[in-house]
C-alpha cells in the first residue's frame, strides 16, 4: 500500500512550518526564514532572520519592521528555490503586495492563501485561484450570513452618510483598519469626490507608504495639534484603536462609523456602539469561500482563522475534504 | 412599509435620544393616523399576539435558504435574533428599494393579521413570498414584526416625548392613555389628540411610579422628618383597581394579572367603587412575608388549585392610593394620599393590608433597622418623599430604594455561550460551578457585570482555552474566578446542585484567585438551612 504524500505544511510552536523546504509561513514567533503572505501584525511579526515578501509588499513590511530589516523580495509568479522545494507567490487581493504561497515538493502542491479576497480593490492586485493538491485557506467569515454587498453600493453608502452629516454640520469620523482598509477607502472615494480627506497620524503615514507606490487616492491632511481646524463637514480616517480616546474631543459633534466586514450583523455595531455600520471587509465573504475552494480543485482543504469548524464541515458535507488548523492568527477587522 | 422602515434606520444609527425623539415625531407628523398608531404600538414595545412562532419560522428558513440545519443554528447562533438570520440568509446582498410602498398599517392588518386564520402551508408560501421579494431592511422589519419586540433603544418614555411633542399633550397624561389594552387605529390616535381624556376602560391602570437606587449614605436627603420610610417588599409590586363594581390586577410590567390572584379580587370587593391602589403581592404565612421563591412557585403554574392557593397564601401589602371616590390623586402630595390611605385600609379584610411604616427617627437608627432586612424578608428600604406627588416613571429625587447589599460568593466558570442582540458574537452567558468534593456543581448563570473591555478579554480567553463544544456552547478549562452576587437563594429540586438563587450577576472577575480557593456547595447550602 502506498503510504500518504508527506505533509508540505505543519503547524508547530513557532506557526506553520514547511520541513522539506525548511522555513515557516508567516510565523509568530523569531525563526530563521519566514515567508510572508502580507505585513498585517499578526501574520508578519519581529525578530526572523530572514523575511521572503512580494515585492509590491516589501516597502510596508520594511515600514512595520521599522527599518531593522530588508526583506528580500519575489515578483508574483516568480518561481525560487528554497531548500527541496519550488516556491512562488501570487496575488491575494487582501492589501497592497498580499500574497498566496504555492509551494510546489515531490509532484505535490500546496498553497496557502494567506487572508484574502475576491471583490476588486484599485489599490492591491487580484485574487487568482491556483490549483493545487491541498488549499489552506483563512475561514474569517466562514458562515452564510457573511455576504458582501458589490463595494460601489457601500462606498457610496459611506459617501452619502458624510454629506449627510456635513449637512447637519457634523464632522464624519470613520474607522478602519490603518493598513489596507483606510487606503482602500480613500481610493474608492475618488469615484465621488476630490475632496481633501483628514488621516489619523497611524493611518497618515501608512497612506504615505501607499501614494509612494503609485496607489491613487484622495487627497489627505493630517489631522494636527492645531486646535484651529474646523472639522464640521469633514471626513476623518482613524484605526478603530482612536474610539473613545481624548484625541477625538477636538472634532465635537460627529458621527462615527465603521468599516468591516463584522457590521454586516447588527449586534456586532451596537455592542461597539458606532453609529453606522459599513460593510466593507478585505477578507473573503461565504460565497468566495466555497467558490475558491472548488476551484482550486484541491483534494484536501484545511482552514485557519475564524468559523473553519463550520467551513470544514460545509465542505465534508460537499464531499470534499476539510479540516480546520490551529494557528494564532487574530482577525484585524474586529 | 418604507416610510417606517427609514424611521427605523434613523433610530437605529443614532444614540441621541434627542435625535431618536425628533425622528419619531417627524413620522408621527407626516404618516397617516393608522400608521402612526401601529408604530406607537410597536415603538412602545407591544407586540402582535399569538403570532407564527419561531420554530416554524426557522423550519421555513431551513428549506428556503437550501442549508443544513446545524448550518443555520450556527449562524443564529452567532447573529444572535432570529429575524435577522433570516433577513441576512434570504434576502441576500442587493439593497434595491422595492417599489411596494404599502402602508404600515395596511402591511399588518391586511397582510399579517389575517395569516392567523389560514393554515400553516398558506402561511409558509405567503411569509417566504416576502422574503424573497423584500429588500433588506423591509424583510428585517417584517421579521421582527413576526417574532416580537423591535428593540431599537426606543423605551416608552421617548415615545411619550415625541407624542407629547406632536400633541401638544402633557406626557404624563399621555403615558396614562398608552397604558392597558387598545386598538391601533385612527380612533385611538385621534383619541390620543383629545385635549379631554374620556378613559371608557375601567380596567386601566395608571403609569407606575418607580424609585432610583440610593447610593451612598442618605443624610445627603436632608431631614429625616420630610421622608416617609417603608420597607422595600420582596413581591410582586402590582396595581389593585376596584371601578364600575370590577377589580383588576396589573404588575408592573403592564401584565395583566388579575386571574392569577382570585383572593385578591375577593378582598378587593369590600373596597368602595373608583379606588386605585399602588402595593405588593406577597407571600404570607404565619403572620410574616415569605421569600419569593414561594411566590414564584404560584406564578409559575398554569392552573391554580386549591392545594396551591392554601400552600402559598398572599396578601396585597398597600402603600399608595392613586385614586379615591373616582379622582385622581396622583397630584397630591404623598403625606396627604397616605392620610386617605389609611382611613380607607381602617376597616378592610385582612388580605388586604396597609404596608406599614417605619417609624426608627434618625438615619442611624434607620441604618440599623435596614441592617435586620434579611430577617425580615425584606430587601431594604424604600425612602419617599412625603411631599412628592405621584410621577411617571423613573424620576429621580423623589423616591429612593435603599436596598441591602446582595450575598455574594466566588465560583468558578465552566461554560460559556455566545449572547443575544448586541452581544451575539461574543461569548457572554456563563455558567459557574462551586466545589462538591473534587466536582464544579454548577449553580448560576449570569450574563452582566462585567465592563466591555471585560467582556471582550474574557472572550479571546474562552475562545483559546475551549476544552469541548457542545453545539454553540464550550466547555472551557477551569481556572476563571468570579465573585457573584444574588437577591435570593432557594432550595430546588430542578437544579443539580439542588438549590436556585435568584438574579445571580457578576461582581467581579477575581484574576487574584486560584479556583481551588472558589467556594463549595456545602458553603451555599448552609444559607439555604439559616
Amino acid at each position: 500500500m502506498a503510504s500518504a504524500p508527506p505533509s508540505l505544511v505543519t503547524v508547530t510552536e513557532n506557526g506553520l512550518y514547511c520541513p522539506p523546504g525548511d522555513f515557516y509561513i508567516d510565523p509568530w514567533r523569531p525563526v530563521a526564514t519566514a515567508v510572508i503572505t502580507h505585513a498585517h501584525g499578526d501574520h508578519l511579526r519581529h525578530g526572523s532572520t530572514r523575511y521572503l515578501l512580494a515585492e509590491s509588499g516589501v516597502a510596508i513590511a520594511s515600514h512595520r519592521l521599522g527599518g531593522e530589516h530588508r526583506p528580500e523580495p519575489l515578483q508574483y509568479g516568480e518561481r525560487m528555490q528554497l531548500g527541496d522545494t519550488t516556491i512562488s507567490l501570487h496575488p491575494a487581493g487582501h492589501i497592497l503586495g498580499s500574497a498566496q504561497l504555492r509551494i510546489e515538493h515531490d509532484g505535490q502542491v500546496w498553497v496557502i492563501s494567506g487572508d484574502y479576497k475576491r471583490q476588486p480593490d484599485p489599490t492591491c492586485e487580484s485574487f487568482e485561484p491556483l490549483g493545487c493538491d491541498v488549499f489552506i485557506s483563512e475561514a474569517t467569515f466562514a458562515l452564510p450570513v457573511y455576504q458582501w454587498q458589490p463595494t460601489p453600493q457601500v462606498i457610496e453608502e459611506i459617501f452619502r452618510w458624510w454629506r449627510a452629516n456635513r449637512e447637519r454640520g457634523l464632522a464624519s469620523v470613520l474607522f478602519c483598519y490603518a493598513l489596507g482598509k483606510a487606503q482602500r477607502v480613500l481610493a474608492e472615494l475618488r469615484a465621488f469626490t476630490d475632496e481633501t480627506v483628514y488621516l489619523h497620524g497611524a493611518v497618515g503615514t501608512l497612506t504615505d507608504v501607499y501614494r509612494r507606490q503609485g496607489v491613487e487616492m484622495l487627497p489627505t491632511l493630517p489631522v494636527t495639534g492645531e486646535k484651529k481646524t474646523d472639522y464640521r463637514g469633514a471626513l476623518i480616517i482613524a484605526p478603530p484603536s482612536a474610539a473613545g480616546t481624548p484625541w477625538m474631543r477636538r472634532f465635537g459633534d460627529h458621527s462615527s462609523g465603521f468599516c468591516s466586514g463584522w457590521m454586516r450583523v447588527r449586534g456586532n455595531r451596537r455592542r461597539r456602539g458606532y453609529d453606522r455600520g459599513f460593510v466593507l471587509s478585505d477578507h473573503v465573504d461565504w460565497p468566495g469561500l466555497i467558490q475558491t475552494c472548488k476551484a482550486t480543485g484541491a483534494g484536501r482543504i484545511l482552514l485557519t482563522h475564524g468559523y473553519s469548524d463550520a467551513l470544514a464541515r460545509y465542505l465534508n458535507e460537499l464531499g470534499i475534504v476539510a479540516g480546520a488548523l490551529q494557528t494564532a492568527y487574530g482577525d484585524e477587522e474586529q | 412599509m418604507k416610510a417606517f422602515a427609514a424611521l427605523y434606520e434613523e433610530l437605529d444609527t443614532t444614540q441621541s435620544t434627542n435625535l431618536k425623539v425628533a425622528a419619531m415625531a417627524r413620522y408621527f407628523r407626516e404618516a397617516p393616523p393608522a400608521d402612526a398608531a401601529w408604530a406607537t404600538y410597536i415603538l412602545s414595545g407591544r407586540r402582535l399576539k399569538r403570532f407564527i412562532g419561531p420554530a416554524l419560522l426557522k423550519r421555513w428558513l431551513i428549506g428556503e435558504a437550501s442549508l443544513p440545519e446545524w448550518l443555520i443554528d450556527e449562524s443564529y447562533s452567532s447573529v444572535g435574533d432570529l429575524a435577522e438570520t433570516i433577513a441576512l440568509l434570504t434576502a441576500g446582498t442587493a439593497q434595491a428599494e422595492s417599489a411596494d410602498d404599502t402602508a404600515l398599517a395596511d402591511w399588518i392588518e391586511d397582510r399579517l393579521l389575517p395569516l392567523r386564520e389560514v393554515d400553516e402551508e398558506t402561511q409558509r408560501r405567503t411569509i417566504v413570498g416576502w422574503w424573497r421579494e423584500l429588500p433588506y431592511r423591509q424583510c428585517f422589519l417584517l421579521n421582527k414584526l413576526l417574532t416580537g419586540e423591535l428593540r431599537v433603544g426606543v423605551s416608552q418614555l421617548l415615545v411619550t416625548r415625541a407624542l407629547a411633542d406632536v400633541t401638544g399633550i402633557e406626557r404624563t397624561e399621555l403615558a396614562g392613555r398608552l397604558m392597558g389594552e387598545w386598538q391601533p387605529g385612527p380612533v385611538f390616535w385621534q383619541a390620543l389628540h383629545a385635549a379631554e381624556s374620556p378613559r371608557t376602560d375601567p380596567a386601566v391602570p395608571y403609569p407606575f411610579f418607580l424609585a432610583s437606587p440610593l447610593e451612598g449614605d442618605p443624610a445627603q436627603l436632608g431631614e429625616r422628618a420630610a421622608w416617609q420610610v417603608e420597607w422595600k417588599w420582596d413581591g410582586i409590586r402590582g396595581q389593585l383597581i376596584r371601578r364600575a363594581s370590577e377589580c383588576h390586577l396589573w404588575s408592573r410590567g403592564e401584565e395583566r394579572i388579575t386571574e392569577r390572584f382570585p383572593e385578591l379580587v375577593d378582598a378587593a370587593a369590600s373596597l368602595p367603587d373608583g379606588v386605585v391602589l399602588d402595593g405588593e403581592v406577597v407571600a404570607w404565612k404565619d403572620g410574616r412575608i415569605q421569600p419569593f421563591a414561594l411566590l414564584q412557585q404560584r406564578i409559575g403554574r398554569k392552573k391554580l388549585t386549591a392545594a396551591i392557593l392554601a400552600s402559598v397564601p398572599v396578601q396585597f401589602l398597600a402603600y399608595d392610593l392613586l385614586e379615591l371616590a373616582g379622582n385622581d390623586l396622583r397630584a397630591a402630595p404623598l403625606r396627604e394620599r397616605r392620610a386617605e390611605l389609611e382611613k380607607l385600609l381602617a376597616s378592610a379584610t385582612p388580605i388586604l393590608q396597609l404596608s406599614p411604616l417605619v417609624t426608627a427617627e434618625s438615619w442611624e437608627e434607620l441604618a440599623a433597622a435596614r441592617a435586620d432586612s434579611r430577617q425580615r424578608n425584606v430587601e431594604g428600604l424604600m425612602l419617599k418623599a412625603l411631599d412628592s406627588s405621584y410621577g411617571t416613571g423613573r424620576q429621580r429625587g423623589a423616591w429612593w430604594k435603599w436596598k441591602i447589599e446582595p450575598h455574594s460568593f466566588d465560583a468558578v466558570m465552566i461554560y460559556a455561550q455566545p449572547g443575544q442582540g448586541r452581544r451575539s458574537n461574543l461569548y457572554t452567558d456563563y455558567t459557574f460551578g462551586v466545589w462538591r468534593e473534587r466536582e464544579l456543581v454548577p449553580v448560576a448563570k449570569a450574563y452582566s457585570g462585567l465592563s466591555n473591555p471585560e467582556v471582550e478579554q474574557l472572550d479571546r480567553w474562552i475562545r483559546t482555552h475551549t476544552v469541548e463544544k457542545f453545539g454553540p456552547v464550550r466547555s472551557v478549562e477551569q481556572t476563571q474566578v468570579f465573585e457573584l452576587a444574588y437577591e435570593g437563594i432557594a432550595a430546588s429540586s430542578r437544579h443539580k446542585s439542588g438549590i436556585a438563587l435568584r438574579f445571580p450577576r457578576i461582581v467581579r472577575w477575581r484574576t487574584d484567585k486560584p479556583a481551588a480557593e472558589a467556594d463549595t456547595l456545602a458553603s451555599l447550602q448552609a444559607i439555604l438551612d439559616n
